[in-house]
């Protein structure tokens, strides 16, 4: 046997690792949920206590979902990309507001501006949970049969809006 | 000696500094290698005593608590399914935030407290240190199962 | 237009390192002078779209393009014009234009001083850093352009990381960059010899100081990010064994073997097949850090954002270009035959064992960095390994080498005698021991670990001190100046880096032994004593930063009662990404540095604060500055010099030899 072969075949088992490891990749964890039908809720509005808002309602348009809550940080970030979003009309979104003091949200919309349709509040996070939520803010693209198209973890970026969702709202529109 | 034994005394040299070296790297795994275990496991006691190891998941809303000293802090760390209370002293990190990701390092105390020694919110372009993610996605798988609501695989 | 005018420059750079990959290795391989001159002209025509490229992306910057999709990701209008520039390394795309620039700037340098070389062997040379180019103009033009627009424009831009808003970050990837990609130059004398079936003395000598260069260069980038993370993190700790600190530190490994194997092959004609893996290792793992910063395969506190697409794209490439330089290796190094025998005692022996324990550290930590990834791969378990696992390896191997190191230069090449050895040291491990005893002994605190530190510093100096004396001695010259001139410059650099390597134990061994830390709460007024120094809080006052606002700390600082200096730690908030940064305040010294940071602030004006004392800590940098200068003066030897001038083909290797030199 060739003894000068040997570093080649420690990188090729490297390499083998290095290949595995990108499948791996640490910060990306596919959604289950990306191709079913999205988990039906029915909660109050945050606005209108006494209103209630359901996924039944929204059946036959796109929307999109977005859980945020006052308290995360990552919504902020998000939140001037979602408010040029709402001034666009091209889709219309839907808040979850999650596990979060009800004044505070509210307080927190009045300051920052509201983009949403309409908010649900999901105070215990029991949608979030069916959802599967890691951590707000996540965002989803539900097409007009009610099927999560999409979701993104973190905030929304303009470049991650202009190449992914945009392209996928308008197609799923046009169906 | 002739050019053939120096070759087998070189060689032997070289064998020897590679065992040397593969012992000091197992020995330093063994004692060293810090295991990383989500709030589910330490709630059914899956967790190692007596040895120190880490723990990840979100910092729960509101429950960052600060002792009178300034110092020493409390905080709950969740991965939506189990609770652990952890408390540390010392100086969180700039990324230390309720409501993100966080992974803390130190050993459970007698009275299923976690005591931190080590508190890393890891700078990250993304909002969560992968492990802490990790350990909230094996959560819900969990989490989902048993309720049967829906069929969760994290990866 | 003008973004557009960098992404055509980067389309034509694609080109023409396409031309001068394939018509100069192919002209030497049939032996073509027409089609081998294409290289020089290329690599310089390259150089200048790629200045050109990074010019644009420089003015986009400066002018806060905010239509450029990159210039919008990563800086802000209100970021100073100092950080806007640096803003072109701090973040994926840009830092690759980086890389790309100084691999042409390599190319350029390569093209002016290597007149000297054989045709064949520079037109190869150029040929496969060329081919090195066209992977990484690729890699940019495919999934990661700087220019890429952004339509309709960013009104703002989301900021630079507020991490890397430090003049730190202005200097540091350049020169750690300078040091990665310098090692594609041995890269390319290795494969061109390969490639020529020319590994002989003379290679060595063509690459020896390339390889210094840029191996200084990597020294000092190393230092310098290590510094970052010590004033910049807020956490006082200068060196974490973070993957990515991980990944600038293995190559340096690699490269230090390199250079010493690369000693024995010029002067001795040994260790050819050794060498030329040392290079193509060196520079296979400056790749493979560009791959686990990028990838995301490994996470850690500098990691760039992550793309699946362009973790792939560097893991093919990084298995194009070093499988196929391993394969070429196995192919062609079974041919190049052994250099002269030597005995187990000798110089060529020493630098072997020298070698071996290099790169069985170089291997713990390849393992220690990859071993989370392995076990997840294969599904064992999320772990993650740290710094105590690379100290308890490190620090086992590195320690005979450094022993080694003191014996080294002073043992004959060929064959040495262990008893005379003994002899000549026997003084300077006397001393050494002594010193290494009663030093701690003196500062009252005695441990194992700062004993051994001390004894390899000591022994360092005192068996270069041995050394110098002999030679001194022995070189001709008449007056003590004349004999310090007449030895050449290679040897006072070898000796001005072995007393960096001293410096940095040294300071490594304080720091660790008798650092001081507290955590306390202070409020307005209140004193704190650490390390024989007095800390008093006078309170915090609200500052404004051009892009930040700030609270700042007030320390006095005093000694026996009278006042040392002033400390001014800053807690800022980054408004753009609504980030909070501890900026620590550091009064540096030569014997010791003080280091305030704030934590946060408790009721009443209160805060709770960090101190800490460490003595000898700018010994740690000083250290690597001093071995990256020795590096520099290596270089500057006479004969590199006459090399240079020399237009011919090489000089015969046995006029060299009787030269009294010195590795």
């Amino acid at each position: 046997m060739n003894r000068f072969l040997i570093p080649f075949g420690l990188f090729v088992v490297v390499v083998g690792f290095l290949a595995v490891g990108l499948t791996l990749n640490p910060r990306e964890l596919p959604s289950p949920l990306v191709g079913k039908a999205a988990p039906e809720f029915s909660l109050p509005q945050l606005h209108d206590q006494g209103k209630t808002i359901s996924s039944n309602d929204l059946k036959g348009k796109v929307w999109l979902l977005n859980f945020w809550a006052s308290w995360c940080g990552g919504c902020k970030d998000e939140h001037p990309v979602l408010i040029h979003l709402a001034q666009s009309g091209v889709v219309p979104i839907y808040g979850m507001d999650y596990k979060d003091q009800r004044n505070e949200a509210l307080a927190w919309l009045k300051e920052w501006g509201n983009p949403y349709s309409v908010v649900a509040v999901d105070e215990p996070g029991r949608v979030g949970i069916n959802y599967g939520v890691y951590g707000v803010p996540e965002t989803y693209v539900i097409d007009k049969a009610g099927v999560i198209r999409y979701k993104q973890i973190g905030p929304l970026r303009e470049d991650i809006l202009e190449k992914k969702i945009l392209p996928l709202v308008r197609e799923l529109q046009n169906q | 000696m002739t050019p053939r034994q120096k070759r087998f005394v070189l060689i032997g040299l070289g064998l020897v500094a590679l065992a040397v070296a593969s012992m000091l790297v197992l020995n330093a795994f063994q004692s060293n290698l810090v295991f990383f275990f989500t709030p589910t496991q330490v709630a059914n006691a899956e967790v190692p005593t007596g040895r120190g190891f880490r723990i990840g998941g979100m910092v729960e809303n509101s429950s960052l608590t600060r002792e009178g000293d300034g110092l020493t802090v409390h905080f709950v760390v969740t991965d939506m399914a189990k609770r652990v209370p952890v408390t540390f002293k010392g100086i969180l990190p700039d990324l230390f935030k309720e409501g993100k990701g966080v992974v803390a390092q130190g050993q459970l105390g007698a009275d299923g407290t976690f005591i931190a020694s080590e508190v890393l919110a890891k700078h990250d372009e993304n909002y969560m240190p992968p492990e802490a993610a990790d350990a909230l996605a094996k959560a819900k798988a969990a989490g989902a199962q048993s309720s049967n609501t829906l069929i969760v695989n994290p990866r | 237009m003008i973004p557009e005018i960098g992404h055509y420059a980067l389309i034509l750079a694609l080109c023409v390192a396409v031309v001068q990959g394939s018509l100069p290795i192919y002209g030497a391989a049939v032996g073509n002078s027409a089609l081998m001159a294409v290289a020089k002209p290329a690599a310089r025509g390259q150089f200048l779209l790629v200045l050109l490229a990074f010019c644009c992306l420089g003015y986009a910057f400066a002018e806060k393009d905010f239509s450029v999709l990159y210039v919008a990701a990563t800086s802000n209008s209100q970021l100073p014009l100092q950080y806007r520039l640096a803003a072109i390394w701090g973040a994926h795309e840009g830092s690759l234009l980086l890389w790309m620039f100084i691999l042409s700037i390599w190319m350029v340098a390569v093209s002016f001083f290597s007149t000297h070389l054989p045709e064949a062997m520079r037109a190869r040379i150029l040929g496969v850093m060329g081919l090195v180019s066209v992977g990484f103009l690729l890699f940019m033009l495919t999934v990661s352009n700087p220019f890429e627009r952004l339509i309709p424009a960013a009104l703002d831009g989301r900021d630079l990381n507020p991490l890397l808003q430090d003049p730190g970050m202005v200097i540091h990837p350049p020169m750690l960059y300078m040091g990665y990609v310098g090692f594609s130059v041995a890269f390319a004398f290795a494969i061109a010899a390969l490639l020529g079936g020319n590994l002989d003395a003379a290679w060595a000598r063509w690459s020896r100081p390339w390889t210094t260069v840029a191996w200084c260069f990597l020294t000092v980038g190393v230092a310098m990010g290590s510094g970052w993370a010590y004033y910049e993190l807020g956490w006082g700790g200068w060196w974490f064994w973070d993957p990515v600190e991980n990944a600038s530190f293995m190559p340096w490994l690699a490269g230090t073997a390199l250079m010493h194997s690369l000693a024995v092959t010029d002067k001795r004609g040994g260790f050819k097949a050794w060498s030329v893996l040392l290079a193509i290792m060196a520079f296979s793992l400056s790749l493979l850090g560009t791959f686990l910063v990028r990838s995301g395969v490994l996470t850690s506190v500098h990691a760039f954002a992550t793309d699946p697409k362009r973790g792939l794209f560097i893991l093919v490439f990084l298995a194009v270009v070093i499988g196929g330089s391993l394969v070429l290796y196995a192919w062609r190094a079974p041919r190049v035959g052994l250099g002269g025998g030597f005995a187990i005692i000798s110089r060529e022996g020493m630098l072997l064992a020298n070698n071996v324990l290099l790169i069985a550290a170089l291997g713990s930590v390849l393992l220690g960095t990859l071993y989370p990834l392995f076990l997840d791969a294969l599904d064992l378990g999320k772990i993650s390994v740290g710094p105590p696992y690379f100290d308890t390896v490190f620090l086992p191997l590195m320690t005979p080498a450094i022993f080694l190191m003191g014996i080294g230069p002073l043992a004959q090449w060929k064959q040495a005698s262990l008893p005379a050895l003994a002899i000549r040291l026997r003084w300077a491990f006397g001393v050494s021991l002594v010193t290494a005893v009663a030093v701690p002994w003196l500062m009252g605190q005695w441990t194992p670990l700062i004993s051994l530190g001390l004894l390899l510093a000591f022994w360092i100096l005192a068996t270069i001190l041995v050394d110098l004396r002999e030679r001194l001695l022995q070189a001709e010259g008449g007056s003590i100046g004349g004999r310090v001139v007449a030895l050449p410059h290679a040897y006072w650099g070898m000796v001005l880096a072995h007393c960096g390597v001293a410096v940095f134990i040294l300071g490594v061994t304080m720091v660790k032994g008798f650092e001081v830390e507290r955590d306390v709460r202070m409020n307005v007024g209140e004193t704190a004593t650490l390390g024989g120094y007095s800390f008093r809080f006078d309170g915090t006052q609200q500052v404004n930063g051009p892009n930040y606002v700030a609270a700042r700390g007030t320390f006095h600082v005093s000694r026996d009662g009278h006042e040392v200096t002033m400390m001014y730690p800053e807690k800022r908030r980054y408004f753009v990404q609504n980030q909070t940064m501890t900026e620590a305040a550091i009064s540096p010294g030569l014997l010791r540095d003080l280091y305030v940071s704030l934590g946060e602030p408790i009721e009443g004006g209160a805060w709770s604060v960090r101190l800490y004392h460490k003595p000898f800590i700018d010994w740690i940098w000083g250290g690597c500055l001093v071995m990256a200068l020795g590096g520099v003066l290596a270089v500057s030897d006479r004969r590199y010099r006459l090399a240079w001038r020399r237009k011919e083909a090489a000089v015969p290797a046995a006029t060299q030899m009787a030269r009294p030199t010195v590795s």
